[in-house]
């Protein structure tokens, strides 16, 4: 009896990936629907970050990361939770870096990385209710709460001398969230927020939307939507009818993709996206750029710090158990400790493997406050000459 | 002045994208409304096989611009519109041969044409992702406003604009041109009374010596002209994306139900009811009801019946009200 607990108790130990093994790490993104430019970016970030660990050769006493990819589809949450039960049962990843819409993410959060105890890191969803979710610590963002970007927004608009606005979301978490904190924000500023609906994704017409926020009014149309369907598809009404020529655009809708379908028609616009100003920013973006991959795209920096910061934090625990790791990722995000940049993720395992403290800074400025999520600067941007053009970070 | 201004309101956000998107409704209603006529089933696989027609159509205007040849100001779809109506014919013939025929042979339910018509709806739907992608795309070219709501301003002196699209235009005209060429077809043709003789009394019609596998196959080359043109045209107004064609065979049913099934005139009229009930019902007054009113009365609220959100909803009251009330449609079509 002693001898079969002895053992139990070892081989529960060695679990713990003691010696050199290939982890697994679920990239579980959007690569089809609403927001299927974007995916391409985040995922590469992430997929440079385990690139880097792999090539140190110092993670966790020699072992491999490979990366598994997953379609969390944004929109669909029963897909998303499908697909993630996949990664986690059937290629056992150690830990995941999703989902990418926050529907998706809360779906994925409470029906499998909470069951089966996994740390579950996004790149990019924003919804407040993410804040206030039953996570067990298990659940970390990397991107600020929309509470936040509502406020950042309200506060540009009313720098331009706007005070009438009217608002369409798209219909789910993330619109819902945005919208609803920014019309607090804007109102509570002196704004006027004329009228706030909704709009459906892949709808076939957008007419009776757009007739609707014509006939409320205002200085500028808030657009919080996805640049790949809704979004467009309104923008697209409200330039045709002339119902508004300045559309706002919040972080899902600042995409190439409106500067290739509207051109320059849409200038005179401006929005905001989660990035930040410091070097690290600059120096990832290159380093990006050398890997084929577009650093300025929303999230593409939040993906590769997602990605090293839970590489990080098994390094730091020393184990791929998920418990452990979430303790860990506030520790290797915040202060105290050496400063890390992007690219120096080899010499962040060196430091954790003897016993040191990081402060992982990466290309996104991470800094996890409260429930464990970024506090968020922003970048402003306004449409010049039918391309994006960075104006000033918040 | 104001009496202009509201006018002009409501024909720019209610009246033109209404009958430009109740054109689009009405023809591929027409198309369903053939099909359940003289083959005696719904067709699921139509919003897919209209996505088939536009994608043919597409592939061909993209040759011709890389060529060269436009006909500006009109978009060069048009010119490879014929192209398109071919490659979807064949298309649709092809399922026929391998999918419909053997179910008609061994006179099959109707429940298990429609099951198939599933099936074909599926494989369609990938074989257009396969070939041109699941993602948006332009082909539209040529003069984009007819009139553009700046220049209306300019002229009239209105505070509001009026917008008028070349594809809104194209639209209703190419309807009408449809329409009529399509009445004339079936009331006045040796081919055309044949079908509706077919449609009426299959029996009697086969004893009188027509023969059904022609009819069969003429209802499906004048449904592959259908589809593609309204394929064509909702994809030069809107967006081309296979999926909105998918969301598009419900208002589709709705306007051929709503008309009364197998009824084409009921298929026009259908598709124009959902197409305004849906935009009318769901529109913000507010503006409207400003430049009528006397400021006394001017109203504060959106003076919206119900939110947009419903507007889904709208058509689908107003088919079960039809279907309780008038169980063939507004145009005695079949019962369903």
């Amino acid at each position: 009896m002693k001898k079969i607990l002895m053992a139990t108790a070892a081989s529960a130990l060695m679990s713990g990936a003691a010696f050199a093994d290939d982890i697994k790490v679920g990239v579980l993104l959007g690569f089809t629907g609403p927001l299927e430019s974007l995916a391409p970016h985040i995922a590469g970030g992430a997929e440079l970050a385990i690139a880097e660990i792999n090539d140190s050769g110092l993670f966790m006493e020699g072992s491999t990361v490979t990366a598994v990819r997953g379609d969390s589809t944004c929109v669909d949450a029963a897909a998303a939770t499908a697909a993630a039960e996949r990664l986690v049962t059937g290629d056992g990843v150690a830990g995941i870096v999703g989902a990418m819409c926050s529907g998706a993410t809360g779906a994925v959060l409470t029906s499998v990385a909470l069951p089966n105890g996994i740390v579950q890191i996004s790149p990019s969803a924003t919804s407040p209710g993410l804040s206030t979710i039953e996570d067990n610590g298990l659940f970390f963002r990397m991107a600020p709460s929309d509470a936040r970007q509502g406020e950042i927004m309200a506060d540009i608009i009313t720098s331009r001398g706007i005070n009438e606005v009217a608002v369409t979301y798209t219909n789910n978490d993330y619109g819902k969230g945005l919208a609803d904190s920014f019309a607090a924000a804007f109102e509570a500023a002196g704004g006027t927020v004329t009228i706030n609906a909704a709009h459906e994704e892949g709808k076939a017409d957008y007419s009776a939307e757009v007739g609707a926020l014509a006939s409320a009014g205002g200085q500028a149309l808030v657009v919080a939507g996805y640049s790949d369907q809704g979004g467009s598809g309104i923008i697209q009404g409200a330039l045709d009818t002339g119902a508004f020529d300045t559309f706002v655009l919040p972080d899902g809708m600042v995409s190439d993709i409106l500067t290739q379908k509207f051109g320059d028609s849409i200038d005179g616009s401006f929005g905001q996206h989660p990035s930040s100003a410091n070097d690290g920013a600059g120096k990832l973006e290159e380093m990006l750029a050398a890997a084929g991959i577009d650093g300025t795209s929303p999230y593409a920096k939040e993906g590769y710090d997602s990605a090293a910061v839970l590489l990080l934090a098994m390094q730091a625990a020393g184990s791929t158990d998920g418990a452990a790791v979430a303790e860990a990722v506030t520790m290797v995000a915040n202060a105290p400790g050496e400063p890390i940049g992007p690219g120096e993720l080899g010499k962040a395992l060196e430091i954790l493997a003897g016993g040191g403290d990081i402060d992982y800074v990466g290309g996104s400025d991470v800094e996890l406050i409260g429930p464990g999520e970024s506090g968020g600067s922003y970048r402003e941007i306004e449409i010049k000459g039918g391309a994006i053009e960075a104006v000033k970070f918040h | 002045m104001d009496i202009l201004n509201a006018l002009v309101t409501l024909l720019n956000f209610v009246v033109i994208p209404a009958m430009a998107y109740g054109s689009q409704l009405a023809l591929g209603a027409l198309g369903v409304t053939l099909i359940y006529g003289i083959l005696r089933f719904s067709n699921f696989a139509h919003g897919d096989s209209m996505a088939f027609g536009a994608m043919v159509t597409i592939l061909v205007t993209w040759w011709f611009q890389s060529m060269g040849v436009s006909i500006d100001p009109l978009p060069t779809a048009l010119l490879a519109l014929p192209f398109g109506i071919v490659g979807t014919a064949l298309m649709l013939l092809a399922t026929d041969r391998v999918v419909y025929r053997f179910y008609r042979r061994v006179k099959a339910k109707p429940i298990v044409f429609v099951m198939a018509s599933m099936g074909v709806m599926f494989i369609m739907n990938g074989v257009v992702r396969f070939i041109i992608g699941p993602d948006d795309q332009q082909f539209g070219d040529g003069a984009r406003f007819i009139i553009s709501a700046r220049d209306f301003k300019a002229w009239t002196g209105l505070d509001e604009g009026l917008a008028f699209k070349t594809s809104q235009g194209l639209t209703i005209v190419t309807a009408v041109i449809v329409v009529a060429a399509l009445f004339w077809f079936l009331n006045r043709t040796r081919t055309g009374k044949s079908m509706r003789a077919f449609s009426d009394n299959e029996d009697l019609a086969l004893l009188s010596g027509i023969n059904p596998e022609r009819v069969v196959m003429i209802t499906w080359i004048i449904v592959a002209g259908l589809i593609t043109i309204a394929g064509t045209l909702y994809g030069l107004d809107k967006t081309f994306k296979p999926f909105t064609y998918f969301q598009l065979l419900l208002p589709i049913f709705a306007s051929a139900i709503v008309g009364g099934l197998g009824s084409p005139l009921g298929a026009i009229a259908g598709g124009f009811v959902i197409a305004f009930s849906e935009v009318t019902v769901t529109y913000a007054w507010k503006k409207v009801a400003t430049y009528l009113l006397p400021d006394s009365l001017e109203p504060s609220g959106l003076v919206q019946l119900m939110s947009t959100d419903y507007k889904f909803a709208v058509s689908f009251v107003i088919l079960i009200i039809v279907l309780l009330f008038k169980p063939t449609g507004l145009f005695k079509g079949q019962s369903v």
